[in-house]
């Protein structure tokens, strides 16, 4: 489509070329970015107990479900084994899901069911909090700023001598996590591994799920809402859960919060949402329209500077949802975290739900899952890099991502702006340097990525 | 009812209530009063005992709540309902806009009827639960009448059947609800393999568990009180010479009410206490769950919440019984009808 050219200035007919382009897209947009009836307009989403399940509740309780006609229901469910087994047999439409949790049912480790995730809900939001006891027994030795504190990040190498003297004493050091292949065991996993511990490994090929195989420190899986009460029984010496179970420790007095991931590795994925690939190819109308809903959630979640959080806490904080006190919700959702009782510290970028491209469903977010199961045997062979980049294609689904997007645009709900540059975007974020230990992450060449970790499965290495 | 802070709470009620016995006293100096009085004083001691108890009793979730922080809960829950009940006016007054905009437009007819269909999807409130805990006991405890009586009928009149159950009622009769649950969860998720029924699996395994655990006290109530029909009856029919039909309804059973009305009543009581737990484990929308989600959310209100919820089901559980015990009552007073 091309305008006239009329005798003017270069510059003023630059514009006006500009201009008829930007019309012509405009025009042309709604009738491709259009999204039908919903097919299926009564959904049932799970969740758990978490502060980062705020897209969801949000889509509901500002009506942006309603807004693409659906009527959802959104339902807490026990722990994350629980959330999965009900998408996988229906009972869920969809689910506040683990990136892992999407992957290892695909390829098959645990329960298989091909999951896709066409949008992934925030950036960040765990922490890593130990009891008083270890606590007081790292203390000591920490290094500190001026004004006394410790300085941070702090480092599992300051963990190490406790956990010997634990075991000197013939006593197993424990920490909980969520779920095998959660985020939170690899993120602890990479924290206790680059502060020379060693978290031990998976043998799926030999029976062995526990993870412990030569482990210095014990994992094992506790559902997130029972972390604090697990670690006050004394059952485990410390944990990696999301929010608000490191501040409800913090603030209750049981424990005392090490390290955030966002320390561990800047703008780490978190959530994404899941559902069946057959849901999807089913109701592939009501997909797109519950993906609008969701980045309009995660919009709202981050406009305005942030001045929406505070209503999200309270929000929150209803029982029905995640139910621990305001107080305790809002703080790292309005960016302070407390990591020992009156240790408060600026944490802007604590919970992410939408910069940085937080939607996006990145393939090497994808990757990065899997090389974390390969390095700690949940892949118990060797893989070569296109097989990781193919598991991840299957899974992560940029495209439905993208009509979600188009259509928001088409309705001048949003910017182009907001979102990255759909011509360009390969899926594969730059090579990121963020991650405590300084070594790089190329999604591009998995294998070698591998190689640079001292612990860890690389090649063709067997348990 | 606003409670002063600075004093401590049961100072004031106890005054009210000697206050209200001393009237009841002059109107009635005998029996009535004190029936009523010493109740009182009793409630007004606990009450006492536990707002000094639970204050010294400190958890990671703060101090023990008294009767104060509990009654403000209550007080919470309650508008929370009410808030919850203005939030469904509202959806359903939007739906109601929606479907006007539909039909304007001229939608089909079918996606209109599909869009008035919705309903509300918002969070079952705590009245909501308490009512789903009352279906879902009455579900199972119906089950477990409707099977419990008539094979205590049968098993209470012929001896050899008695023999045949007997050892099998004193197996099942002592398994606790938590190791029934498991097998009951798996059975029912395996015969009630559709998701849309009317009835949720996590209702259908705790109204069946319920049931299992509150059989027993009905079946063996009933066998023994039909066992024990007396022989002069029995001779009766036979020389009437009345039917087994006949000789069952006009004789056996209404001589084997009373019996059967305290197994209900031991049955319903088991019931009620074994919801709880089996809510709890299967996630059924009831009190059990109520109490759970609060033990998990660990908020500063949690503990005083889920003591609501213990009044509540322990005042549920009391009206329950005084209810099957008016039931008996009536049903008793028959019994002598007929006999007369």
């Amino acid at each position: 489509m091309h305008c006239i050219p009329k005798p003017e200035t270069p510059a003023r007919l630059l514009r006006a070329g500009l201009l008829a382009c930007a019309l012509a897209i405009l025009a042309g947009g709604p009738a491709r970015a259009a999204v039908g009836e919903p097919e299926k307009d009564a959904l049932r989403f799970g969740f758990i107990k978490l502060t980062d399940m705020a897209p969801l509740a949000v889509a509901y309780e500002r009506g942006f479900f309603e807004d693409e006609g659906l009527y959802v229901r959104l339902e807490a469910q026990a722990n994350w084994k629980v959330l999965l087994d009900g998408v996988i047999d229906g009972r869920l439409d969809g689910a506040q899901m683990l990136p892992g949790q999407a992957l290892a049912a695909t390829i098959g480790y645990g329960t298989r069911a091909h999951i896709v995730t066409p949008i992934s809900l925030d950036l960040n939001g765990n922490a890593i909090t130990v009891s008083n006891e270890v606590w007081a027994a790292m203390r000591p030795h920490l290094p500190r700023r001026a004004d006394g504190r410790p300085r941070h990040p702090i480092g599992a190498q300051h963990l190490k001598p406790v956990v010997a003297r634990y075991r000197a004493a013939g006593r197993p050091f424990r920490m909980g996590m969520v779920f095998p292949v959660s985020t939170h065991n690899y993120e602890l996993r990479y924290w206790l591994a680059a502060g020379g511990l060693h978290p031990g490994y998976y043998a799926p090929h030999k029976g062995d799920t526990a993870g412990t195989l030569e482990a210095e420190v014990l994992l094992s899986v506790t559902p997130p809402p029972q972390m604090p009460a697990t670690m006050e029984a004394g059952t485990l010496q410390g944990y990696c859960v999301g929010e608000p179970w490191n501040q409800q420790a913090v603030l209750r007095g049981i424990g005392v919060a090490l390290i955030t991931d966002h320390e561990i590795w800047r703008y780490n994925p978190e959530k994404v949402f899941g559902m069946t690939r057959a849901s999807t190819e089913r109701y592939p109308n009501t997909t797109v329209r519950i993906v609008k809903a969701l980045l309009r959630a995660a919009r709202w979640l981050d406009a305005a500077a942030g001045r929406h959080r505070k209503a999200a806490a309270k929000m929150l904080s209803h029982s029905y949802y995640v139910g621990a006190d305001e107080a305790v919700i809002a703080g790292p959702l309005m960016g302070r975290f407390e990591y020992a009782p009156g240790d408060r510290r600026p944490a802007p970028d604590f919970n992410v739900f939408f910069r940085h491209h937080a939607t996006y469903p990145y393939y090497s977010d994808a990757v990065w899952t899997l090389t974390q199961m390969r390095r700690w045997g949940q892949i118990p062979d060797y893989r070569p890099d296109a097989w990781y980049l193919e598991v991840a294609r299957k899974v992560y689904r940029p495209d439905i991502y993208r009509r979600a997007a188009e259509a928001l645009i088409a309705e001048g709900r949003m910017r182009p702006a907001d979102f990255p540059d759909f011509r360009r975007e390969t899926g594969f974020r730059p090579p990121q340097d963020g991650f405590i230990d300084g070594i790089v992450f190329d999604a591009t060449r998995p294998n070698a990525y591998l190689e640079q970790f001292p612990i860890g499965l690389k090649g063709r290495d067997r348990i | 009812m606003k409670t002063i802070p600075s004093r401590p709470a049961g100072v004031q009620p106890r005054r009210i209530l000697a206050r209200l016995a001393g009237t009841l006293g002059r109107l009635r100096p005998a029996d009535l009063g004190r029936a009523l009085v010493v109740p009182a004083l009793a409630l007004a001691a606990f009450l006492l005992l536990w707002s000094a108890g639970a204050s010294q009793l400190r958890t990671s979730l703060g101090a023990l709540p008294g009767p104060v922080q509990v009654w403000e809960q209550a007080a919470a829950l309650w508008a929370e309902h009410r808030a919850g009940r203005q939030k469904e006016a509202a959806f359903y007054q939007r739906l109601r806009k929606r479907v006007a905009a539909a039909e304007a437009a001229g939608a089909p007819p079918e996606r209109i009827a599909r869009l008035r269909a919705h309903r509300y999807t918002g969070p079952e409130t705590f009245i909501d639960q308490v009512l789903t805990s009352l279906a879902t006991v009455a579900t199972g405890f119906l089950l477990a009448s409707l099977i419990a009586i008539p094979l205590g009928v049968v098993i209470g009149l012929n001896t050899t059947l008695y023999q045949a159950f007997n050892p099998l009622i004193q197996l099942f009769k002592p398994v606790s609800p938590l190791a029934w649950l498991p097998l009951v969860t798996l059975v029912v998720s395996a015969l009630y393999a559709g998701q849309d029924g009317a009835l949720s699996k996590a209702f259908l395994t705790s109204a069946i568990t319920v049931t299992l655990c509150c059989l027993w006290p009905t079946l063996v109530n009933t066998a023994v009180g039909v066992a024990g029909v007396s022989k002069e009856l029995l001779d009766v029919s036979r020389v009437l010479r009345l039917g087994w039909i006949t000789k069952t309804v006009k004789i056996v059973l209404p001589s084997a009410v009373p019996m059967m009305f305290t197994g209900l009543r031991l049955s319903l009581g088991i019931g009620w206490m074994v919801l709880i737990a089996a809510e709890m484990l299967a996630q059924n929308p009831g009190l059990g769950k109520f109490v759970w989600d609060e033990f998990q959310n660990g908020s500063s209100n949690s503990l005083a919440r889920i003591m609501v919820a213990i009044l509540a089901i322990g005042l549920i559980g009391f009206l329950l019984d005084r209810g099957m015990l008016a039931l008996q009552r009536a049903v008793s007073w028959d019994r002598s009808a007929v006999l007369r």
